[in-house]
């Protein structure tokens, strides 16, 4: 026998390997039993009302309209409905998502400020929102800032800008005759300007020459459009501004009420959690790294940009990752204060069809792919930022 | 030899008769059911010896949860009233309160027995959804409430206007339809309670806020100052309100809906809560009065219930003007019966039960 003594002595149930295996058997098949059951429940009582789980309502007319974002009228199918939720989902999500990092990171970093304003400013805001419920923000951003602005007879004009309750409008740009020259030269000097950064910076480098690179292509990327603006016959665009009509405001650029609430919210309590990641990461650079910048002679604002911040994203970016995850989940809270986003749309269409399981399913799905984009593109920056060959 | 093919007939019919026998109920068979009145579900529900009734919490009224926490309103009264058909108890009921998302999804998985929870009647709900509907308790229509000082008289002068509604009803829907057949535009804010929405058309934020009629009336008194707003005169809608059920146990459905009936034939015969016991124990001349109590003939038992239930029902909530009068009236949110198609037929309105034999 291979098998020493003591093994064959031990009864099977206390052979630890047995047990790891059974427990991991016995696992699975409650969790299967589980599902099972809430499968079989389900089906019974849909079978039982002559349901069943089709997607061809989607093709239905909706009935309802949306008056938010790319919008809908009552003749259009469910679908469309349906995808005008996800159109306001992304873009108040792909909006929070820049500008919450710009946020959490100038917090992250005033949380270190040698400065005693700026240091106790940053934590003030990062303690009193990371420590109160989103939802309550939300709901006080709306009821309590947004909507107690003036009505739109009193509305407030700073300039062309113009600020109510019923919305914040900027002027429209309106293309004139000649404006693909204008665009043109917009291209050339962003395209050009890229050109001369890259060659300036190589040679400041190789060479150690003071070539001024960022001045230099900013010089073309706002010089070039300039010139050919001065230069064109007449202004290659015409700025509109918004007038009052009736009861609304027609022509320019409207952010809703709801949209710049919800924004503000996210954007807000989101980058509270950012900053203290942002501030962990920094502390995580080894001091030595900061001092041996400060002795090449580095000034302070290099000294973060070119040395500390882009060891600390290696820190920062998992922790990152899941804060960014948050946001896009929690922009489903968005029906609190009336925007109309992938979930209020949702909730719309399955009181309105009554397909609860359907539209359900498909919104998990939706969530679920939109969460797992985020991932992707943020594992794969992840990796572009990871030191080589470690 | 003339015996012969009537025996074989004979024998052929004895077969067909025994393989008629054999063959299970998949055959349908015209010949009429006897009717025993067997309601799996009330079965059910006796078993556990409580309704459970999915209602709203939060439109004074019609569902309400008050200062003791417990469920009042017109829609709990019909709860009430179906519970003391069954058991004698109006208090046999655990009341779930359910979004109006959420409700008909409570149905189809057999979460309540009833829903009473101010659902309008509409064809798509009563024949896609699983579920059927009761007699129509509450005659509601969709209205517009505007700021008195807005210059709104009707919706025509509403073009352009911006509109605070409720989420997850048919409210929306109808003000497509009553923006679209008069070709006007208007931007919708949708939100998902009704204190958000009333909240952002007090503050401003929309030129008019639409809902049932019945909640606008409860809503006006919310507002920061009620006598600043109006309620305008159209009408966008049909919206009757009654119970639902889920689809599938007829019987089930036949007792509720003559249990509501039975608060119509009382308010009718004008039994109340004060004398029902009174007229049930005097022996009363009026055949249909005797019926209804049921001293004369078997109508209790051809629902499963007691021959005296409605003595339960309406000593426990009392008739349908008495129930209205405590939660719609004067004392409570104040809407108008008089005149309107809530009345009782005799008096003009739609509220009426059928022949009680």
């Amino acid at each position: 026998m291979a098998r020493s003594p003591s093994r064959s002595l031990e009864p099977f149930w206390r052979d630890v390997r047995v047990l790891r295996v059974a427990g991991q058997i016995a696992f699975v098949l409650a969790s299967l039993a589980v599902v099972a059951w809430l499968a079989s429940n389900l089906s019974q009582a849909l079978e039982a009302r002559g349901l069943d789980l089709s997607f061809s309502f989607l093709r239905r007319t909706a009935g309802f309209a949306i008056t938010q974002g790319p919008g809908m009228v009552r003749t259009d199918p469910y679908w469309k409905a349906f995808l005008v939720g996800l159109a306001n989902s992304l873009s108040v999500i792909l909006a929070g998502l820049v500008l919450t990092t710009l946020v959490g990171v100038l917090a992250g970093i005033a949380l270190l400020s040698p400065n005693w304003l700026l240091r106790n400013a940053s934590r003030t805001y990062v303690e009193l929102v990371r420590n109160t419920p989103l939802l309550v923000q939300l709901f006080f951003i709306y009821f309590g800032v947004v909507l107690t602005m003036p009505s739109l007879q009193d509305r407030l004009e700073l300039g062309p800008v113009i600020l109510s309750q019923r919305g914040v409008w900027l002027p429209r740009p309106v293309p004139q005759e000649g404006y693909l020259i204008w665009l043109a030269s917009v291209v050339g000097g962003l395209a050009l300007g890229g050109w001369v950064y890259t060659r300036r910076e190589r040679r400041r480098r190789l060479l150690g020459e003071e070539t001024h690179p960022f001045l230099s292509a900013l010089a073309l990327i706002i010089g070039l459009p300039l010139l050919a603006w001065i230069v064109l016959p007449q202004p290659a665009l015409r700025f509109e501004a918004a007038v009052l009509d009736g009861l609304r405001m027609v022509g320019g650029l409207r952010m809703t009420p709801e949209f710049f609430a919800l924004l503000l919210g996210l954007v807000l309590y989101t980058g509270a959690f950012i900053a203290d990641i942002v501030r962990a990461g920094i502390l995580a650079v080894a001091h030595g790294q900061r001092e041996a910048a400060r002795s090449l002679g580095l000034s302070e604002g290099n000294v973060l940009r070119l040395v500390v911040l882009p060891q600390s994203m290696r820190v920062v970016i998992p922790p990152l990752v899941n804060q960014y995850l948050n946001l896009a989940k929690n922009s489903s809270l968005a029906f609190g204060i009336g925007y109309l986003d992938l979930y209020a749309v949702s909730q719309i269409i399955f009181n309105q069809s009554g397909q609860a399981v359907q539209v359900i399913a498909l919104l998990m799905a939706t969530y679920l792919a939109m969460s797992l984009l985020i991932s992707f593109v943020m594992n794969w920056v992840n990796r572009r930022m990871a030191i080589p060959g470690r | 030899m003339i015996r012969r093919p009537i025996v074989l007939a004979l024998a052929a019919l004895g077969l067909g008769l025994l393989l008629a026998a054999c063959q299970p109920a998949e055959v349908q068979v015209d010949v009429p059911v006897e009717f025993v009145m067997e309601s799996e579900r009330l079965d059910a529900v006796r078993a556990r010896g409580q309704l459970v009734c999915g209602v709203n919490t939060s439109v004074p009224g019609f569902g309400f949860v008050d200062a003791n926490g417990q469920n009042v309103g017109f829609d709990p009264d019909v709860c009430r009233a179906i519970a003391a058909a069954i058991f004698g108890d109006p208090a046999a009921v655990e009341f779930r309160p359910l979004t109006a998302a959420e409700r008909f999804t409570a149905l189809q998985t057999n979460e309540i027995d009833v829903l009473s929870r101010n659902t309008t009647w509409t064809m798509s709900r009563d024949v896609e959804l699983g579920t059927d509907f009761g007699p129509t308790t509450f005659y509601d229509g969709q209205g517009m409430m505007v700021r008195a000082d807005s210059g709104f008289s009707t919706l025509n002068d509403m073009g352009g206007a911006t509109i605070c509604v409720l989420a997850g009803t048919t409210t929306e829907a109808n003000l497509a339809d009553a923006f679209n057949t008069r070709g006007l535009e208007y931007e919708a804010l949708v939100l998902d309670t009704g204190d958000a929405t009333a909240a952002a058309y007090d503050e401003g934020r929309c030129d008019g806020l639409t809902s049932d009629k019945s909640q606008l009336a409860g809503l006006r008194t919310t507002m920061t100052s009620p006598d600043d707003h109006a309620i305008l005169p159209e009408t966008m809608s049909k919206e009757p309100l009654g119970p639902v059920w889920a689809h599938g146990d007829q019987q089930w459905g036949d007792m509720v809906r003559w249990v509501v009936w039975s608060l119509i034939v009382a308010e009718e015969k004008g039994i109340t809560q004060a004398n029902v016991a009174d007229i049930a124990a005097s022996d009363p001349q009026d055949p249909e009065t005797r019926r209804v109590l049921g001293i004369e003939g078997e109508f209790g038992a051809l629902l499963g219930l007691e021959p005296d239930f409605v003595v339960d029902v309406i000593t426990a909530v009392g008739n349908y003007g008495e129930i209205y009068e405590r939660h719609l009236g004067p004392a409570g949110t104040n809407i108008p019966r008089e005149g309107t198609l809530n009345a009782l037929w005799t008096d003009g309105g739609l509220i009426y039960a059928p022949p009680w034999r």
